[in-house]
């Protein structure tokens, strides 16, 4: 099931060629809590990969393997055929981007400033601000709409405003490869819409190459070019989500018996859970929304 | 972004400048300056400022000479030091804390220096010397004891202030014992160090804090944009390029080798190193760690803070301690009033 | 960072079976019994050791030779710190219970040190020489600091750092008011530098006197507020669900977390960390139910207190290190586990 069809290339286009990123047999684990063993996972070039499963399969934590926040125990995640640590930290941040979970805006910093200092990588001791710097902050602001805002302070924006200031950041840190884990938490469901439209804008017009971790499967069916569904440090599937998403995979990946449709908008499947009635076996887990950051992550 | 200012040359060079808060800091540098010239003029004999200027370029009389500069600016020094140290010291620790309370002060190093030189002065009687080296011992020791404890798969700032208070409480219970060991005359010197004074330092104290501030400060410096990513969280910072946990260790080494010293050569100087960066932020009002306004902050506060306890109480009757700690202490209430507010804390 | 199972607490709804009722109070009476054992000892061990047969001698049928007069000497002592450890140990309890913070400790909070500050402003300010009259004094600074910190760690929004965080940002400031005064006043140095470590040393037949009825009245309130704050533990909302009186429990508990930590700090001097360390104990094997944490704390505390009074005296002999600094340096270690044990989005 490894069909790929992203921008127009053949699965056998894919197979000549190495992708940029991937993990190859990983171990992940946080002291002596193993999240997933023997893990390979390819992200296709040029693709929006989106990655699904139940509370605390392991997807968070696959994104902060691929993104280099967590050192896989065994095996070995490769960005450009290197080792993803042995690479020096600056050369990977103009690579790979990563916009976290977790991230805590300064007292008093305003929204310019905050995009600017996803400038970083790209600086040094004697070159500090460059005329390039300027540009590209500036069109990382008005590519996600935050541009009218930059002088503001970031305490006072609404969540949405927040989370695109915050996705302007890691736009302003130019990288061809862009990791989100769980860019919509939070948010309204216009919001989450808003973002994820913005990602696909990304994918598509800038050719950047995007992974996602997304709780709801229905927005990762609609957005993903490739979809990968974990379960319990797995991979079950991946591949286009028109290829790969049916009642059973959704049944044998969170335990929820539904229908498949095709959305009418998009075409793209939709998940319609079975009414409670039909669903009378146990350990129906749902696609409840996780409150807090409790969940391995 | 409004006072923000890139300067650049054709070669490609560019260089970002807080206008803000470059004119703090050379204002917070000239009064700094103006308050030790008052200072060195201050005593029991007191010498015109003008006096005090025409000696420092060595066309003073001899009397005033030997006045100055071997009794009096090598005092000044220390505190000009030994106030940048806290002041840059503070500012790194409250930066890898995320959190204003989260100082020496607070996390017990100032204790752990005390209980260094207790040691030297209640069991062994030592001579100056001694207490400054077990004062320095004692800081390092404890510093290298809150970062080991707080570790665990990286040193998260919540965890760094919690360990650091109960360290700080275990020192605190160590320094209670030795004092209760101690003759009422040790007793006497050990809380007189305990507060905090610049009384009797001299050329011997300014060479070791100066060459020490010579390779820390520039060594801060250079790490200070590492230090500004930081603030956003060790994933956004870590993504971003920064080595998050070798640059905290490193500043964090410097940080404590910055406070164990100062606190060496004056002792525990209360809350300068709290209030400096708070008091420096406000002026320059920018975000990020404002670690040269900081230093030069702590310079200046100290200073004035030994002027007004020498005007104040006559010379040498109370120690500079007393007076940062009651300022301090005020400073601290408003801090934590407002900063509660703001929801920070 | 954030992964790590904490041994949660188990929420425990349903009324204990009558067989582990039968087993708590056993464990009750176990307690009891341990206490009795550390009274003895504490009697018994000293700088002139005492048999078994002088400590009962002593106790019940004089016999007119010098290890009466040790004996009398060594109960009052031990008496008080029944009664001091009792104390801390509730008045503990019932911070981590009121604060929902499981780090909370007089000690810690800076309500000792508030205690401390305003009994010593007493003695060199206003002259005041007699242990009743500067109770009301450390009552004083009592209720002020912890209304203080209460106020500045966030009210109900608080967390574990932001009152530790307070609590020892007070303490510290205190701590300078007092260093000064012991710079400036030599006859004060002599006098406190014992009392601010904390011992037990200091107390007499009188000492009890005067703070007994203080400390009964907190006793009697604290173990009166188990019901409530037992309604408090599961947050604000459903407390009020429940129809518990919030405003008037939150009174209560400040007002008899003040009584007992003020006339315990008026009597042996600020002693930090026996409130930490004996409620964390007790919750292990009693659960979260406040019914019986309160006993046993209270059991327990004094047990923890004259244990350390008492190994104080053994490791420093002839001399002794002062009770306040053993439950230091015990405690200290305790609570950076404790620190170390939970996620840091618990903190």
């Amino acid at each position: 099931m490894s069909t790929d069809t992203t921008a127009g290339r053949g699965p056998d286009h894919r197979r000549s060629t190495v992708n940029r990123l991937s993990a190859e047999n990983v171990t992940l684990a946080y002291d002596q809590r193993v999240i997933a063993e023997q893990l390979s996972v390819e992200i296709p070039d040029n693709s929006f990969t989106v990655i699904v499963g139940p509370n605390a399969c392991g997807k968070s934590t696959l994104l902060r393997a691929l993104s280099r926040m967590l050192r896989p125990s065994e095996g070995r995640v490769l960005l450009d055929g290197q080792v993803i640590q042995s690479m020096p930290a600056k050369k990977v941040a103009r690579t790979l981007g990563l916009l976290p979970q977790s991230s805590i805006a300064p007292d008093g910093i305003t929204v310019g400033d905050l995009v600017g200092r996803g400038r970083y990588p790209h600086q040094g001791l004697l070159r500090q601000w460059s005329a390039e710097d300027e540009r590209v902050v500036q069109e990382s602001m008005a590519h996600t709409g935050v541009a009218e805002l930059a002088e503001r302070y970031v305490d006072e924006l609404s969540g949405g405003q927040r989370q695109r200031v915050w996705i302007a950041m890691a736009l302003a840190q130019q990288t061809p490869l862009l990791l989100l884990d769980e860019p919509t938490t939070y948010l309204d469901i216009q919001h989450q819409i808003d973002v994820l439209d913005l990602c696909a804008d990304l994918h598509e017009e800038q050719g950047r190459t995007l992974v996602a971790v997304l709780h709801d499967l229905n927005h990762a069916a609609r957005y993903a070019t490739h979809l990968i569904a974990l379960r319990a440090g797995k991979v079950i599937a991946q591949g286009a989500p028109n290829d790969i998403v049916t009642a059973d995979l959704v049944e044998e990946v969170f335990g929820l018996r539904c229908q498949v449709i095709d959305d009418p908008e998009t075409g793209t499947p939709l998940i319609v859970p079975a009414a409670r009635r039909a669903r009378a076996a146990a350990g129906d887990r749902g696609t409840a929304r996780k409150v807090g950051a409790a969940e391995a992550s | 972004m409004k006072t923000n200012r890139a300067v650049r040359t054709p070669g490609g060079l560019s260089v970002r400048l807080d206008v803000r808060a470059l004119t703090v800091v050379v204002l917070l540098l000239v009064t700094a300056l103006t308050a030790s010239v008052v200072l060195i003029g201050t005593g029991d004999f007191p010498i015109p400022a003008a006096d005090v200027l025409r000696t420092l370029v060595g066309e003073g009389d001899a009397g005033q000479e030997f006045i100055v500069t071997e009794l009096r600016l090598p005092r000044v020094l220390v505190g000009l030091l030994v106030g940048a140290s806290l002041g840059l010291g503070g500012a790194l620790f409250q930066s890898i804390s995320r959190n204003p309370l989260g100082s020496p002060d607070v996390l017990g190093l100032g204790q752990g220096a005390t209980a260094g030189a207790l040691t030297m002065i209640v069991l062994f009687s030592g001579t100056a010397n001694q207490v400054t080296l077990g004062a320095l011992v004692g800081g390092l020791v404890t510093g290298f004891a809150i970062y080991a404890l707080a570790w665990k798969r990286g040193v998260h700032g919540y965890r760094l202030v919690l360990v650091g208070i109960g360290v700080s409480a275990i020192v605190t219970a160590v320094n209670g014992y030795l004092l209760t060991k101690s003759d009422i005359v040790d007793a006497a010197r050990a809380v007189v160090w305990m507060t905090g004074s610049l009384d009797g330092r001299d050329w011997d104290q300014v060479w070791p804090l100066l060459a020490l501030c010579a390779v820390l400060v520039p060594l801060v410096l250079a790490n200070s944009r590492e230090l500004r990513m930081m603030e956003m969280g060790d994933d956004v910072s870590y993504a971003l390029g920064v080595r998050v946990e070798r640059v905290r260790l490193l500043l964090m080494l410097s940080a404590v080798l910055l406070t164990a010293s100062a606190t060496a050569a004056a002792g525990p100087v209360g809350f300068v190193a709290l209030t400096a960066p708070q008091l420096a932020r406000r002026l320059t009002r920018s975000p990020g760690p404002n670690l040269t306004p900081a230093m030069v902050m702590g310079a200046t506060l100290l200073v004035t803070a030994d002027w007004v306890s020498q005007r104040a109480f006559g010379a040498d009757q109370l120690p500079v301690g007393v007076v940062t700690g009651v300022l301090g202490g005020g400073y601290l209430l408003w801090l934590l009033v407002t900063e509660r507010r703001a929801g920070r804390i | 960072m954030l992964v790590e199972s904490p041994p949660e607490q188990r929420a425990e709804t349903a009324p204990a079976p009558p067989n582990r009722r039968a087993v708590r109070v056993l464990g009750l009476l176990v307690s009891v019994l341990i206490l009795v054992l550390v009274a003895v000892a504490s009697i018994a061990v000293g700088a002139k050791e005492l048999s078994l047969e002088q400590v009962w001698h002593g106790l019940f049928e004089e016999s007119g030779t010098y290890g009466d007069v040790v004996v009398a000497d060594r109960l009052s002592r031990t008496v008080l710190g029944v009664l001091v450890g009792a104390a801390l140990g509730l008045a503990g309890t019932v911070l981590q219970a009121l604060t929902r913070n499981p780090l909370a400790d007089p000690g810690l909070l800076g309500i000792n040190a508030g205690a401390s500050a305003a009994v010593v402003s007493a003695i060199t300010f206003f002259g005041v020489t007699s242990l009743s009259g500067y109770v009301w004094f450390a009552f004083c600074g009592a209720a002020a600091v912890g209304a203080l910190v209460w106020f500045l760690g966030g009210s109900r929004g608080a967390t574990p750092v932001r009152l530790a965080l307070a609590g020892t940002a007070i303490s510290a400031a205190l701590y300078g008011y007092l260093q000064a005064i012991m710079i400036l006043d030599d006859a004060a140095l002599g006098r406190m530098r014992f009392w601010t470590v904390g011992s037990l040393a200091t107390g007499d037949d009188s000492t009890i006197e005067q703070v007994l009825p203080f400390l009964l009245a907190g006793f009697v309130l604290a173990l009166a507020l188990a019901r409530p704050l037992n309604a408090m533990a599961m947050g604000d909302d459903t407390a009020r669900a429940l129809g518990a009186n919030l405003n008037r429990t939150r009174a209560l508990s400040m007002l008899a977390a003040t009584v007992l930590c003020g006339a315990a700090t008026a009597a042996c001097g600020p002693i930090m960390f026996v409130g930490l360390m004996v409620p964390h104990v007790v919750r292990s094997f009693t659960g979260p139910d406040l019914r019986w944490i309160l006993p046993y704390a209270a059991i327990l505390s004094p047990v923890l207190l004259l244990g350390a009074d008492v190994l104080g005296r053994i490791v420093a002999r002839p001399a002794e290190l002062q009770v306040g600094i053993v439950t230091a340096l015990l405690g200290g270690p305790v609570f950076i586990y404790l620190v170390r044990r939970r996620r840091t989005a618990q903190l």
